[in-house]
């Protein structure tokens, strides 16, 4: 069973927000004592997905939450945005495909980088994507 | 801040990226070095990305055009001091830095650079 | 009558006593502890007991006057599991502070025998619950000196060793699976920063087999350690594993492989434009 501990909501809405929510997520895996090189993986991936709200849907929020299951604890993070969404997310998650003449490596990438991904879209209605990432995962 | 400084060694060009780049000042940066090259006629470019915590795709794409748009101006570029954490993440990201020199610090990126380009004997003393 | 209450008027009998049971148990150990300490922390635990336990709440562990005691005796026997002190020392430990109790009451209250077989029960059924609680924090003071040791021994298992100027060997001896190769890789990478050395040598012929998972992560890790600046070789390639690796089709050609970590050390050298060479007498 996961238990949310603690959860911030932040809105995002230009390039600016992208490094200081990047920061912000990071003192969250500090308070929970993750080590530096799990860190990395889950900012960089949060950091793909933020860039993809900016640059697809121009804004939205992001929910920031530590969990806790069992003797694990982790940060998960929702990325919901309001946005045009994607007809096709399968394709969307393949290496290397992007609408944007870009490297496509966004979502696929994130997706590598955490313990648990999961992607929700509706055309016209938005993208609502979440990752999990375990202290020692 | 919104200007990276860019210094100069002889025919090398050195960015020391401090701080997490907001995305304007990142494209400031590839602008800037390149008009640099330019002007400087350099031969190399080293940049010192080892206070940097994050690459993300967006930056690792910055970095891999300032090699592109160097190397059609005759210049090689030396990424510098990566964080074992960093490497770590962007290999399972999925990005390899194609075409990007890397070195694990400024002064091997230096005589990595010098190895990769033929100079001039005189030009090689003035380095010194 | 509170039969609780009235114990703490014989605090030092209590005391005396128990600390009697404990040094009766033919088991207890000088070695681990000082009778000192130990005197120490009973009392310690006594004045917690004597402080919170009354009629009203004795049947009711989880109430928070309890906080206290559950937090010392945790403590304690944390302390114990990492001590060495076996599962039987620590209940007996806790065990027989009841019996030094029911020896005080029966001296004080054995005219009245339904009281003191009421309160009998009550304080069975309280070491009940605090014996369950001794044991599930024994158990995991324990646990935590096994993940501790398991820690330990994914670490010395793969020593990084600094064999000339610039050059890093990492010898990789049993199975690698995705954790392994997570520290092996953070290992590695982090000592050449320390160290500045630009070659690696991984030698893999301590490793019993070489599946496609394996070997995508001896490409990560070559593949990191390039970003980095640094180059990887792998030596210790067995004919069963380069028999395998064609067979499962797994492209190394990027990779420097040799055959043993000798050949592996001398192409460092010449990476390095360094020689060998026997002495001229
Ligand atoms: N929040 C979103 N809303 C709408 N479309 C999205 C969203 N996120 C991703 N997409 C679509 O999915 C595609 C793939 O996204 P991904 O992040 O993998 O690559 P990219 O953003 O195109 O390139 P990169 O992230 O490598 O710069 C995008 O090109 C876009 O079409
Ligand atoms: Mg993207």
């Amino acid at each position: 069973m996961i238990v949310v501990l603690n959860k911030e909501s932040i809105p995002i809405d230009k390039e600016q927000d992208v490094v200081l929510f990047r920061n912000r997520v990071k003192e969250y895996t500090i308070k929970i004592g993750m080590g530096v090189v799990n860190q990395t993986k889950l900012i960089t991936a949060a950091s793909e997905l933020v860039r993809n709200i900016l640059k697809y849907a121009g804004k939205g929020t992001v929910l920031i939450e530590i969990i806790s299951s069992g003797r694990q604890n982790g940060i998960r993070l929702v990325f919901s945005d309001k946005g045009p969404g994607i007809s096709d997310v399968p394709l969307a998650m393949k290496d290397g495909f992007s609408t944007g003449k870009s490297l496509g490596l966004g979502l696929p990438g994130a997706r590598r980088l955490v313990n648990e991904f999961d992607i929700k879209s509706t055309v016209g209605k938005g993208t609502t994507v979440t990752i999990l990432k375990w202290k020692n995962g | 801040m919104d200007k990276i400084p860019i210094l100069r060694f002889g025919h090398f060009l050195l960015v020391t990226i401090q701080v997490d780049l907001y995305d304007r000042l990142a494209l400031n940066l590839e602008s800037d070095l390149i008009q640099m090259v330019s002007k400087t006629q350099a031969r190399g470019v080293l940049i010192d990305i080892s206070a940097l915590s994050i690459v993300d795709s967006f930056m690792g794409r910055i970095i891999g055009n300032i090699a592109g748009m160097s190397k059609i101006m005759d210049a090689q570029t030396v990424v510098v001091g990566m964080q074992p954490a960093v490497a770590i993440t962007l290999i399972e990201l999925g990005l390899e830095l194609k075409g990007v020199y890397t070195a694990l610090n400024v002064e091997k990126g230096m005589s990595l650079l010098q190895s990769k380009i033929s100079l001039p004997d005189e030009d090689l003393d003035n380095i010194e | 009558m509170d039969l609780f209450k009235a114990l703490s008027k014989k605090r030092s009998r209590l005391l005396e006593l128990w600390m009697q049971y404990q040094l009766a148990d033919i088991s207890l150990r000088e070695d681990l502890m000082e009778n000192e300490e130990l005197r120490a922390q009973s009392e310690e635990l006594l004045d917690a007991f004597l402080k919170a336990v009354t009629d009203k709440n004795v049947e009711n562990v989880d109430d928070p006057t309890y906080e206290p005691i559950i937090e010392i005796l945790s403590g304690i026997s944390i302390s114990r599991a990492r001590q060495g002190y076996s599962p039987k020392e620590t209940g007996n430990y806790v065990f027989s502070l009841r019996d030094a109790i029911l020896q005080v009451w029966q001296a004080e209250f054995s005219n009245d025998l339904a009281v003191l077989f009421a309160a009998t029960l009550k304080l069975n059924k309280l070491f009940d619950n605090l014996g369950i609680i001794t044991f599930e924090t024994f158990i995991k003071g324990r646990e935590e000196v096994i993940l501790r040791q398991t820690d330990e021994i994914s670490e010395i298992s793969t020593p990084v060793i600094r064999v000339w100027d610039n050059i890093l060997a990492l010898p990789i001896i049993g199975t690698l699976d995705s954790s392994r190769t997570q520290i092996v890789m953070e290992n590695l990478l982090q000592q050449i920063v320390d160290t500045g050395s630009s070659i690696a040598i991984l030698d893999i012929s301590g490793v019993p087999a070489v599946d496609s998972l394996v070997a995508q992560h001896l490409l990560k890790t070559v593949a990191a350690t390039r970003l980095m600046g640094a180059e990887c070789i792998i030596s210790g390639i067995r004919p069963e594993i380069a028999q395998t690796v064609v067979h499962l089709g797994i492209d190394l050609s990027n990779i420097i492989t040799k055959a043993t970590l000798a050949s592996a050390l001398k192409q460092a050298y010449n990476m390095l434009q360094l020689e060998v060479r026997k002495v001229q007498k």
